[in-house]
This record gives C-alpha cells, structure tokens and sequence, in this order.
C-alpha cells in the first residue's frame, strides 16, 4: 500500500531531538542574560532557527517528505524573511 | 498497474491529505508571521520600553512552559510511531501524556495571565491605557500573541481528543493515521510558534 510507505521514526531519534531541544533552550536562557548588545538578538534568534529546524526535520517528518514539500516549506520561511527585509528596508529610508 | 487488486478499499490519498494540511500550516505561519513583523518593527523603534516590558514576565514559568511544549511534540511523535508500529496502547499513552502537558501549559498561562490581571495589566485596563507606547505596545502584543497562541493550544487539545477517540475505536490504526499524523503536524506548529515567541517576549535583554 504507497499509503504507508512512509518513514517511522524511531523512539530514541526523537528522545534525542529533544534532549538537544532542551539544550539549546537553555543555551538561549545563559546567552541572554549576559548583555551582549544587538548580537543578543541575533543569537536567540540563530538558536531558534536552529531548534524550529530540528522540529520540522525530525518531529514534523519533513527530512523524509518529498522534495516538493521540503520545497514548499521552505519557499514560505524565504517569503516571511523577504516581508521582513522589504519592510525594515521601508521603515529605515522613510 | 497490471495487479488485478481489487479490493472494497475506501477512496482516500494520505498524501494529499497531508498536502492539505501543510498548506493550512502555511497560513498560520503567515498568520503569526505578520504578528512577529509587527513586534520586529515596534521593538526597534521602541527598543528601552520592550526591554522594561520583558522584565516584568517570568522567564521562569516562560521556560518551564517551553519545555512543557517540547516534551508534549515529542510524545505526540512518538504516538504516531507507535501507530505506525501497530502499538495501539502506547499510541494512546503518548496522546494522553500530550493532553496532559498541553493542559500544564494552560495552567502555567493562568497563573503567568492572572498575576498581570491581578497587577491592573490587561487589554483595556487604567492601567495600560496609562502606559508609554511603547509599553503599550509590548504588552499589547504579548496578550494578542500568548492569547492567540493559547488558542491554538486548545484547538490542537480538541484535535488531539478526537484523534485519541478514533485510536480508540479503531477507526485510526496501523494501515490508517493520517489524521494521528495530521494532528501531530498541528501540534508540532503549536511548539514551532512557541519557539520563537519565548525568546522574543521573555529574553530580550
């Protein structure tokens, strides 16, 4: 049945996943509260690219997904960020 | 194919299914997207007031809340590997150990929301009406965002219920869990959004 062909993930996969979530969550909580100025930012928000990776590749199962649907995800991550660059670029040259 | 499979077997394409609910997913991340573009755009032009707004939240429960939420997308992808493993009985476990850490969530909300209500800080107050903008701002949207982020909690806890009901009575089961892996995929988007809502309200220094 192509049904059900699709990837199982394996409970200790996904214990990893979560450990490592867990580790970077604390890295995030030590990192901001040392006063780093503007890389603070910068930095929670590297950590969480990195954890929201962690859960679409592992917990949503993208990593096993078609390449249409990886495809698909990511062009909707590029557009938010192009909102994102087009609207900052506006508000700075008003 | 050449296969003279005939089979009474239901029409159904879990692909499509799950098709369909990426797409849906797409337009909550864009839903709280433009949420974040407007906290991205008030936050630098109000950086003091959303850095004296953080402070008042505690980072605490913040933390304790976040990893309630991972703990809850493990176990709910752990359910549709047991599924997929024709564990029924560990299936339901994990939906059932999802709704109870979904339901720590919410009351780790209650307490955070009640002591800012407590304080005379919620929407429409004398309080906020009294605030700097740019305090305004930040407590303005720290209620939409964790409310409707809320939200979204107790849709997916009513999603995951009739998932569990259906495990039950065998209507979702190991040639059949589509729907296991479509509730899931919305839970996972609820952990998602909360990963970059932590950071943003609770630790900006």
């Amino acid at each position: 049945m192509a049904n059900n062909s699709s990837h199982i993930t394996d409970y200790k996969v996904l214990t990893r996943v979560l450990l490592v979530l867990m580790f970077l969550t604390f890295l995030t909580i030590s990192v901001t509260s040392y006063n780093l100025a503007a890389f603070t930012v910068t930095i929670a928000l590297l950590i969480a690219g990195v954890k929201s990776f962690l859960v679409l590749s592992y917990f949503m199962h993208l990593k096993y997904e078609s390449l249409l649907l990886r495809i698909l995800v990511s062009i909707v991550f590029v557009l938010f960020a192009l909102i994102v660059l087009i609207t900052f670029i506006d508000y700075s040259y008003r | 194919m050449s296969d003279t499979n005939i089979h009474t077997e239901e029409h159904r394409n879990d692909d499509a299914s799950k098709l369909g609910m990426w797409l849906f997913i797409f337009t909550e991340l864009l839903l709280f997207g433009g949420l974040f573009l407007v906290y991205s755009i008030y936050r630098a032009q109000y950086p003091h007031n959303f850095h004296e707004g953080s402070l008042e939240l505690s980072v605490t429960i913040g933390a304790i809340n976040t990893i309630v939420l991972l703990f809850s997308s493990m176990t709910i992808a752990m359910a549709l590997t047991a599924m997929q493993r024709n564990n029924k009985k560990l299936a339901m476990t994990m939906i059932v150990v999802t709704l109870v850490m979904a339901v720590v969530f919410l009351i780790n909300k209650y307490f955070e929301w009640g002591a800012k209500f407590h304080h005379g800080l919620y929407p429409g107050s004398d309080l906020m009406a009294l605030l700097e903008r740019g305090h305004l701002l930040y407590f303005s949207l720290y209620f939409f965002m964790t409310a409707l982020h809320a939200f979204h909690i107790i849709v997916g806890m009513v999603l995951l219920i009739v998932v569990l009901l259906r495990v039950k009575s065998n209507r979702i089961h190991a040639h059949k869990y589509v729907l296991l892996e479509n509730g899931a995929l919305y839970w996972h988007l609820v952990d998602l959004i909360w990963i970059f809502l932590f950071p943003l309200l609770y630790l900006i220094s």
